[in-house]
């Protein structure tokens, strides 16, 4: 990075010389964006427009049952896939392929009204059997570690056509919610053969195209049940290199940036007015781990201490471009249970070097092993400079993810101290704070019996046990909150629709239109 | 001429099996499972080992690697881990692309290297090609990547002439596939022209000081007349050689260029699977790109023959 001026200008004079030495530049044909503007938009249903979104990091299989990838689910869920019931914009569970649903007083039983006239992409109606067979096969044939979202299922039946009986063993609030997930995505019995290539569900979109390498194309699906979009055609087009999804945007090539992969790149679009730039959350909790199985963490004295030994605002400031939230707990804004929990541990170096010495650590070494990930990369080196300005020795080195940095931190023997990853999966403390076999092997009684408490009870108990759970991750200093990664999108300014707050797994496409 | 042609096809396929032990050995050493990679940080151990039976890596590696080999000869390597895809059918598609890119950067290169290198060699000494040499210098200095952002922000982001990446393959719309071409070919182009613009200066420097340039030109033919008809082809040996070699070195080049560009190439294709640990991808990506090296280097040997008839009898 820093030989990056040098080279450049060397590199401008040769490009340019030897462009101009062969007269090649200018021997094709003149400019033009892809984008029809001035066509007005008709009004009500959808028109003929196609819209081009630029993504980062394209699926390896369209299959997340067998492929946890989530790069499959932003493409597919809401889109291509329906669930009973999805997330909006808020947060809230709404009705999707659900009409309506009434839940026992045990919470044992939940039965499910669903649409009448839902078609499958593969011409095939959509049924209870439908239903009642996707969530049996979550238990019998998925492969990925979400599945055990169902494990809480006793049955799923089909009482009528339109009606779904689901049995749960005990009461659970995270169930219903899990279902908004790619978990509750409805498959079609006859169209499950082939998901890694070929998708089939009953969304506002049809799969049409796959070009490996390079995009995902989506059409309309004519015979949607609900609201048709209002483009013909999306196509997610995936850039591994964000200078390349930068210039794409400039150039028109497209009409979306989906996520900037580096804010410090906004620069470039700000005060243009052809484009608008929206910043919103995520649910990517950027963790500082702590390795509880390793000697030092296990001082509640040494985890306050770095906690307390990091400006975290200086730090998003540093190695993010002061984008993203400081959230001081495992909660985005998001979540109903959120609450401004900074100042448990506030910056205070003189007070993190007397923890340190009351801990009897003033010669702390500690391994900072990162995944090569761009925010773990620039924030760990924030992270080591302000730990050795209260003394602590730290040993960072990276790794390439995901398979390095699986193979060593996340995987026995966790070989690691500290580690930064972004923890985006939606509502996740339980399997990352209530399962001591996870990575970080944090282990509390308290916080696993709250966690129980929390699934069992009302909407309202749950909430304020929730709560409870993320101040007492916070005391307890389980790990280090360095931010929230932001949702950062940039678009044409003409592009309505974009959520501002990336909240469930899926990239909502079904409220884009152009004005 | 026969024996010559035997001896190197059998150092030929002696190379191809040493490359295959070595391209399997590295993979199988590489850390990282891939069935962790497919399914994900929150797998339990017990999905994890179902899914490596499933891709056979529970197997001896002398047997895995005596299947790859099978099925690379007959045709078939097999499908990818992770997209189930056939590993043939996609090689075939972005083997396309990357041909494209090499060749179209290939004739880029020579366009610029013959008329520079020649006029280097002639002006050798003089200012102006004191110049020609300086420029060389500074494009054998740029790598591929930064000329391809450079093109990107000159043509595509402030001219607006070019579009800044992408594929559209020729049969579908011919105009739309070479403006996308023209960007990455001169990018890998450029490069390479000044790397084989400095060997046709040498070798063109060489020929001129030839007896039989001297004897043309004693027989009343100009400079310029003596080199055309007698210079370049003696000048082209050592060219065509530099060339069968750079063709390693483009197709290097053309992964980092088809990632700036977008480009759904070889590239492309081998940083993914590398990503996702796809080994039976990355291990067929792996040896047809040392298969192409190895061939062109085999069949520019046949072409010194064909250049240099004393090699003939060699």
């Amino acid at each position: 990075m820093e030989s990056g001026l040098i080279g450049s200008t060397r590199a401008a004079a040769g490009a340019l010389a030897a462009a101009a030495l062969l007269g090649l530049a200018a021997c094709s044909a003149g400019s033009s964006t892809s984008s029809p503007d001035g066509t007005p938009p008709p009004s009500g249903e959808g028109s003929e427009e196609a819209l081009v979104l630029g993504l980062v990091a394209e699926p390896a299989t369209l299959d997340f049952s067998q492929d946890a990838g989530a790069a499959i689910p932003q493409a597919l869920l809401v889109n291509v896939y329906e669930g009973l019931v999805k997330l909006d914009q808020d947060g809230e569970i709404v009705a999707a392929l659900a009409t309506d649903w009434e839940v026992s007083d045990d919470g044992l039983t939940y039965t499910f009204d669903l649409v009448e006239d839902a078609i499958f992409t593969n011409g095939e109606p959509f049924t209870a059997d439908d239903a009642a067979f996707s969530i049996e096969r979550v238990q019998n044939d998925w492969a990925v570690a979400l599945k055990s979202a169902m494990d809480v299922v006793a049955s799923a039946e089909a009482t009528s056509p339109t009606e779904l009986v689901v049995t749960l063993t005990g009461p659970s609030n995270n169930w219903l919610y899990n279902m908004t997930t790619r978990v509750g995505a409805m498959f079609s019995e006859s169209g499950v053969d082939d998901l890694a290539n070929t998708p089939i569900g009953t969304g506002p979109y049809a799969f049409t195209e796959w070009n490996r390498g390079d995009s995902i194309v989506l059409t309309r699906n004519p015979d949607y049940w609900g609201d048709a979009p209002y483009f013909n055609e999306v196509t997610l087009r995936y850039f591994d290199d964000p200078t390349a999804l930068n210039s794409a945007l400039l150039t028109g090539t497209i009409d979306v940036i989906t996520t900037v992969q580096a804010p410090e790149g906004l620069a470039q679009f700000e005060g243009n007015e052809d484009l608008q730039i929206i910043e919103g959350t995520t649910n990517g909790e950027v963790v500082l781990s702590f390795n509880h199985r390793s000697t030092p963490f296990q001082d509640l004295r040494v985890r306050q201490a770095v906690r307390q030994a990091i400006d975290h605002q200086a730090l998003v400031d540093t190695c993010w471009a002061g984008r993203g939230d400081l959230i001081g707990s495992m909660v985005p804004p998001t979540d109903p249970w959120y609450e401004d929990l900074t100042d448990v541990a506030p910056y205070d170096p003189d007070e993190a070097t007397a923890l340190l010495t009351a801990a009897g650590q003033t010669d702390l070494t500690l391994r900072l092993r990162l995944p090569s990930l761009p925010y773990a990369t620039s924030c760990g080196q924030v992270v080591a400079s302000q730990l050795e300005d209260v003394g602590i020795t730290v040993e960072v080195d990276t790794l390439e993810f995901p398979a390095q940095w699986l193979a060593q931190v996340f995987m026995a023997p966790n070989d690691y101290d500290m580690s930064i990853v972004a923890h985006v999966e939606p509502r996740d403390i339980p399997p990352i704070f209530g399962d001591p076999t996870y990575y970080l092997g944090y282990l509390n009684p308290e916080v696993v019996e709250m966690l129980e408490a929390a699934d069992l009870g009302t909407v309202d108990e749950q909430v304020t046990i929730m709560q409870e759970v993320a101040r007492t991750l916070s005391e307890d200093a389980a790990a280090d909150w360095l931010f929230l990664l932001p949702n950062l999108v940039v678009a044409d300014a003409d592009i309505t629709g974009l959520p501002e707050n990336a909240i469930g797994e899926a990239l909502d496409l079904t409220l884009l239109a152009r004005s | 001429m026969l024996l010559r042609v035997l001896v190197r096809a059998g150092v030929l396929l002696a190379s191809l099996a040493v490359s295959s032990v070595v391209v399997f050995g590295f993979l199988a050493a590489l850390p990282g499972d891939p069935a962790r990679v497919a399914l994900g940080v929150n797998a339990t151990e017990e999905s994890v080992a179902t899914l490596r039976t499933e891709f056979g890596l529970d197997r001896p590696l002398r047997t895995q690697y005596v299947d790859w080999v099978g099925g690379m000869l007959t045709g078939d390597p097999g499908r990818s881990y992770v997209s189930k895809a056939e590993i043939g059918l996609q090689l075939a598609d972005r083997m396309q692309v990357t041909l494209w890119l090499v060749a179209a950067a290939t004739v880029i290169a020579v366009l610029i290297a013959l008329p520079a290198g020649t006029l280097m060699a002639v002006r050798h000494g003089k200012l102006s090609g004191l110049v020609l040499a300086g420029l060389s210098q500074i494009g054998v200095a740029v790598p591929a990547f930064l000329a391809g952002i450079l093109l990107i922000t000159l043509f595509a982001v402030r001219l607006r002439w070019l579009p800044s990446g992408g594929w559209t393959p020729p049969v579908e719309d011919p105009v739309m596939f070479l403006r996308q071409l023209t960007l990455p070919a001169l990018a890998l182009g450029l490069v390479q022209g000044a790397v084989l613009t400095r060997y046709v200066r040498s070798a063109v420097i060489d020929v001129l000081r030839e007896d039989y340039l001297r004897t043309a030109r004693a027989k009343g033919l100009t400079p310029e007349r003596a080199l055309w008809r007698h210079g370049l082809r003696n000048a082209m040996v050592p060219v065509v050689t530099v060339l069968g070699l750079q063709l390693a070195t483009l197709l290097i080049g053309a992964v980092v260029v088809e990632r700036v560009f977008v480009v759904p190439g070889m590239g492309k294709l081998l940083l993914d699977a590398v990503a996702n640990r796809d080994l039976l991808l990355v291990q067929a990506v792996v040896m047809v790109l040392v298969v192409a090296v190895l061939v062109v280097n085999f069949v520019v040997d046949l072409l010194y023959t064909v250049l240099d008839p004393r090699l003939r009898h060699g």
